[in-house]
């Protein structure tokens, strides 16, 4: 009987049109509405055959049927026990009425046995109650109710009995009538519940409201209900938004319905549950191509046959895709948030150490400019102090003394120079230079110091530019550095830097340090990086290769048996890699023990190759006739090779290699190497070199001698045959050596016939030698009107009057307009600062124009600008350089190498002392 | 330091020969200017150990001659000129609402710095250098605070260097001559 009933439960009913199909001939109109409804009922799809077994067989089927079954059943019940009760009461009362009757019965009988009389009247009462009473009953009764009457008369009066009767007639009419209605009321009710037939449709209803109810909840619901067998086939699916036929869902499992992602997932959860027996819930992300990309929080729970095996899994699932989506946006926006929050405060912890470290370095810095520039001063003093009578004993305190404050200085510098660079103070100037200078420079500087019996050479290939651009002075210094300790641990044998072309080790990397600004020239052709390799090879001890990891580190030496026999600050290898880094190179080393090491730096360069060799040669064409000094610059400029052959120096110069003042006479080697190679010095150096109090006048004639015999030599020499002849290059170089080596050693011994020679590559101490030396002119370039004030007032008691500009600019219009013997620049001015008019006054030197002074805004006043092309002479040394010296404040923006940079010459530290004055008046105005 | 370190040797200028002689020319005087010598040089040695002046000083004691006898003083006066004008350009800069010039701060420290060195002020130029380092970090309150100490300094060292010139005065007066 269930299984009949069943199918109007579900949405086949509906669906089945039936009860539509009456209404829609009526009107067209309502189709609409029909068409929904029969759409949404077409959303469920049901198999009826498994879902009459699913509901016989399932548990909750079952539950649901009998729940019904018995809502009916008690409602039945209940009015049949309203019907019971009052048969009951019809039926008390009854028997109330009938022991009435037998009461009254009693007393007839009692009568009757007690005097029995025949009656007659009895037919008379008879005749009174005519038909309507039913026919049988009545006759009983009349049968009864004659004896009785016959009684009553028979024991009372005939009237009394009569009344009697007559009540009671009425009453039992009373009752009857009662009965007859109950008997109707029953025959209706039986009426009824036969019209009602069976709870078929009350249960329909009941589920028909469930249904519409259902459907009314779920109308808009984006939710899939389903419900899956055994092995996951769908067997019934309610889904709002069908995609998909019946058909096509019914019988099959997900897998087989759809494809993509999360369709595996979703049956494994689901055979999961099955398996398990526990309802569950999970968020599945489908990717599929029937829907997209949607989200669903399933619920799946099992469903138990009544024997409690599972035998599917009723399944619900909603579209949270949305929802996902804000809550991983929100989570998303959370986690930045998180990550912002952690990164600001990693960023503040940084900041904070860092700004810690750079100050510590600021301090470290300011604090070793503090103790340099007294430590200086000690130094310098001790130096003069060795120039005085001194007894040996007190010489050799000295000389202790003063490489002492070497040592100290030197450390100082490195601390100062590595702080710079790791507090990142250090800036890298992009200025044009000419390696080969360089690497001769490096190599005359090293030679003039060297104490050695050791070889030095430099070897440069064609293809080297001639002009690069790069911190030149950077550059020297590592050169420079490499140089001192290939010489320091090399004993016999050779010291020399190669210098060539290499492809670019690594791209990008060039790049990297192209912020430098390069607008410095005429031409704007695009400028190309070029990469020099720059091995500096030595014959030295070598170095083990357990020593190799540390010796770019810190205070980091090959060995403690090395640091005490070789000293050092440990430090020089660090700076020197710390500098190549930042200029976007590489530095290496090779070595082998007792063979010797090389150490290698790759760099990168910038070249304008168009312009330069072009537009100076130009200039050096049209120069050459009346300068030395271009044909030889052209020499140089191309010059592959230098060699400074050793000289037995023995221990006369034990006092004077300190570093500090290696810079100071770089100047003094610049000068000399403008002019020409000296043919016949040699003799005549080498003789007079070992005496240190050699006549200074001997010296300067010896140097006019030779330098008139090579003055020829250097008109003949072409450029172009440079090349081929490289012996006679060779031994220009090694001429050159010696010279520089014999100056530069003794100006460290303050021997005036130092400032003689400095100054005799100039035709001027020719000219001078025979005269009474005039009074120097000095220009003191100071913005400071209270140092302006000391300092006059100082020279004056040193017996030189001076004369005052205030700034950069001043500077250069003063040196445009006259010849000085000596500037006294201070470096920080304002309008413009010591070194930039020191940088422009030096390409005047270089270029015999004023080009750099025009582009710094600075006009040539016209009637000097005549006098200077007219020619040079009215002051004739208008192309020689001016010593310049730079005052300096002990500040981190003003560093002696700075100084040496931009073309000065030497640097007194301020306060400007007596002492320091009058030393530098020595050492430059002879 | 003791004074007389700093004595020029005998080559650069004879002021040691003519103290000597208005010394043995005046014997009654001898008493007054010997006690007012000692108390100038207590005084000057007082400021030196208390670090308002350095050596640098001494050397401009040292330019002081017949030809420029009022040399150290008119430096010093200069110099406090000199001062005023930059505590008053820096006192504008520091207090300006929006964004403080740095960097013109930093130029006039720069100058105080170089002058107050010049002339041996050595508490100031030492100042200084702290000064330098507020304005390099941009520390407006560091800046200022310098800024007041500096001020304070000026008129300290500018009381005692009157001081110190009034002593001087007094040996001239006194027929004496000044000290190297």
């Amino acid at each position: 009987m269930e299984i009949e009933v069943l199918p109007s439960m579900w949405p086949e009913d509906i669906d089945s049109e039936k009860p539509y199909n009456v209404e829609r001939p009526a009107g067209d109109g309502e189709q609409d509405m029909l068409e929904e409804v029969t759409i949404r009922a077409a959303a469920s799809a049901v198999d009826f055959h498994h879902l009459k077994a699913l509901t016989s067989y399932t548990d909750r089927g079952s539950h649901q049927m009998s729940h019904l079954m018995r809502h009916w059943e008690h409602q039945q019940a209940n009015a049949v026990r309203l019907l019971r009760e009052e048969l009951d009461i019809l039926s008390r009362q009854r028997e109330e009425v009938e022991l009435k009757k037998l009461e009254i019965l009693e007393h007839f009988q009692f009568e009757e046995d007690n005097c029995k009389r025949p009656i007659s009247i009895l037919d008379k009462h008879v005749e009174l109650y005519g038909d309507g009473v039913p026919r049988k009953k009545f006759v009983d009764f009349v049968v009864r109710s004659d004896r009785r009457v016959e009684l009553a008369a028979e024991s009372d009066t005939v009237a009394y009995w009569k009344a009697r009767a007559a009540n009671l007639e009425k009453l039992l009419e009373a009752s009857v009538h009662r009965e007859q209605i109950l008997v109707e009321k029953l025959e209706e009710n039986m009426k009824e519940l036969e019209g009602q037939g069976s709870p078929v449709e009350e249960l329909s209803q009941i589920l028909k409201r469930a249904d519409n109810f259902l459907h009314f909840v779920l109308q808009n619901a984006p939710v899939v209900i389903g419900h899956q067998d055994k092995e996951l086939k769908y067997r019934f699916i309610y889904n709002q938004y069908p995609s998909l036929n019946e058909q096509d869902i019914l019988g099959k499992t997900d897998v087989e319905i759809f494809k993509g992602a999360g369709v595996r997932e979703s049956q494994d959860f689901k055979k999961e549950v099955l398996e398990k027996g526990v309802p569950a819930k999970r968020e599945i992300a489908f990717e599929t191509e029937l829907f997209g990309l949607k989200t669903f929080l399933i619920y799946v729970e099992p469903v138990f046959s009544k024997t409690g095996e599972t035998i599917g899994v009723n399944y619900m699932g909603m579209d949270v895709t949305d929802q996902v989506r804000k809550r991983e946006k929100m989570a998303k926006i959370r986690e930045e948030i998180a990550v912002q929050k952690a990164k600001e405060t990693e960023l503040n912890k940084t900041i904070h150490i860092t700004e810690e470290t750079m100050r510590a370095k600021q301090m470290l810095a300011t604090m070793s400019h503090e103790i340099r520039s007294p430590l200086s001063g000690v130094v310098s003093m001790a130096e003069i102090l060795s120039n005085t009578k001194l007894d040996r004993e007190q010489r050799n305190l000295l000389n202790v003394m003063i490489s002492s404050g070497d040592l100290v200085l030197q450390l100082i510098n490195d601390i100062l120079d590595l702080s710079k660079v790791e507090s990142g103070v250090m800036k890298l100037e992009a200025t044009k230079f000419r390696p080969r200078e360089v690497v001769k420079h490096v190599l005359q500087t090293a030679a003039a110091s060297l104490q050695k019996v050791l070889t030095l050479e430099g070897r440069i290939a064609d293809d080297v530019p001639i002009e690069v651009t790069g911190d030149v002075l950077r550059i020297r210094q590592i050169l420079t550095n490499l140089i001192s300790n290939a010489i320091k641990f090399t004993h016999d044998g050779k010291v020399g830097i190669d210098l060539y072309i290499v492809s670019d080790p690594g791209c990008g990397r060039a790049e990297d340090r192209g912020g430098e600004e390069e607008e410095e020239e005429e031409c704007h052709v695009q400028e190309t990086t070029v990469w020099l390799r720059c091995d500096v090879y030595d014959t030295g001890i070598g170095i083990p290769e357990n020593a190799l990891p540390n010796l770019f580190k810190k205070y980091m030496q090959a060995s403690t048996d090395h640091a005490r026999k070789y000293g050092g600050t440990g430090l020089g290898l660090a700076i020197c890699k710390q500098l190549v880094e930042l200029m976007g190179g590489q530095l290496t080393v090779t070595s082998r023990v007792n063979h010797g090491s090389t150490f290698t730096f790759v760099l990168p360069y910038k070249v304008s190759p168009a312009c330069d060799s072009s537009s100076d040669d130009q200039d050096e064409l049209s120069d050459m006739t009346d300068h030395n000094n271009a044909s030889v610059s052209d020499q140089d400029e191309t010059a592959g090779f230098f060699q400074f052959q050793p000289r037995l120096l023995g221990s006369l110069f034990s006092s004077s290699n300190g570093p500090i003042r290696i810079p100071k006479l770089v100047p003094n080697t610049f000068g000399n190497t403008n002019s020409p190679p000296l043919n016949g010095f040699l003799e005549d150096g080498n003789s007079s070199f070992p005496s240190s109090d050699i006549g200074s006048k001997e010296t300067t004639t010896s140097v006019e001698d030779a330098y008139s015999t090579v003055e020829s030599i250097g008109t003949t020499s072409e450029p172009g045959t440079l090349f081929g002849s490289v012996s006679k290059e060779c031994q220009n170089g090694e001429l050159r050596s010696t010279e520089s080596i014999r100056r530069t050693n003794s100006a460290e011994n303050h021997d005036r016939s130092s400032q003689q020679c400095s100054s005799s590559g100039n035709n001027t101490s020719h000219a001078e030698a025979d005269k009474v030396k005039p009074k120097p002119r000095i220009l003191l370039v100071e913005d400071n009107k209270i140092n302006v004030m000391v300092t006059q007032s100082m020279m004056k008691q040193l017996g030189h009057s001076i004369e005052v500009v205030n700034n950069g600019i001043e500077a250069v219009k003063a040196i445009q307009r006259r010849y000085y013997d000596l500037v006294l620049m201070d470096v920080h001015m304002p309008v413009m600062d010591g070194l930039q008019a020191t940088r422009i006054i030096r390409s005047f030197e270089d270029t015999g124009n004023w080009d750099e002074a025009a582009k710094a805004g600075i006009e040539l006043p016209a009637a000097s600008s005549e006098s200077l092309t007219n020619g040079h002479s009215s002051h004739p040394n208008s192309r020689d350089r001016i010593p310049i010296i730079a005052m300096t404040a002990n500040a981190l923006s003003e560093s002696a190498e700075e100084c040496y940079a931009n073309g000065m010459d030497s640097f007194v530290s301020k306060p400007v002392t007596f002492q320091k004055l009058k030393a530098c008046m020595d050492e430059y105005l002879p | 330091m003791p004074l007389h370190h700093y004595r020029p040797p005998p080559n650069h200028g004879g002021i040691t020969s003519t103290q000597q002689q208005q010394v043995t020319h005046q014997p009654p005087a001898m008493d007054v200017l010997s006690q007012s010598r000692r108390q100038l040089a207590d005084y000057t040695n007082s400021l030196h150990r208390d670090g308002f002046l350095d050596d640098q000083f001494s050397q401009l004691q040292q330019l002081q001659d017949e030809s420029s006898p009022d040399f150290v003083m008119e430096v010093v006066s200069l110099f406090f000129e000199d001062c005023q004008k930059l505590v008053t350009n820096m006192a504008r800069a520091l207090s300006e609402l929006q964004a403080v010039d740095f960097k013109q701060v930093d130029s006039s420290v720069h100058q105080l710095k170089g002058s107050s060195s010049s002339v041996g002020a050595a508490r100031i130029k030492n100042l200084c250098v702290a000064f330098k380092t507020c304005c390099d970090s941009q520390n407006r309150d560091g800046c200022m605070r310098c800024l007041q100490e500096v001020n304070r300094e000026c008129v300290l060292l500018k009381n005692k260097l009157q001081t110190l010139f009034r002593l001087e005065q007094q040996i001239i007066s006194a027929g004496g001559s000044i000290p190297m």
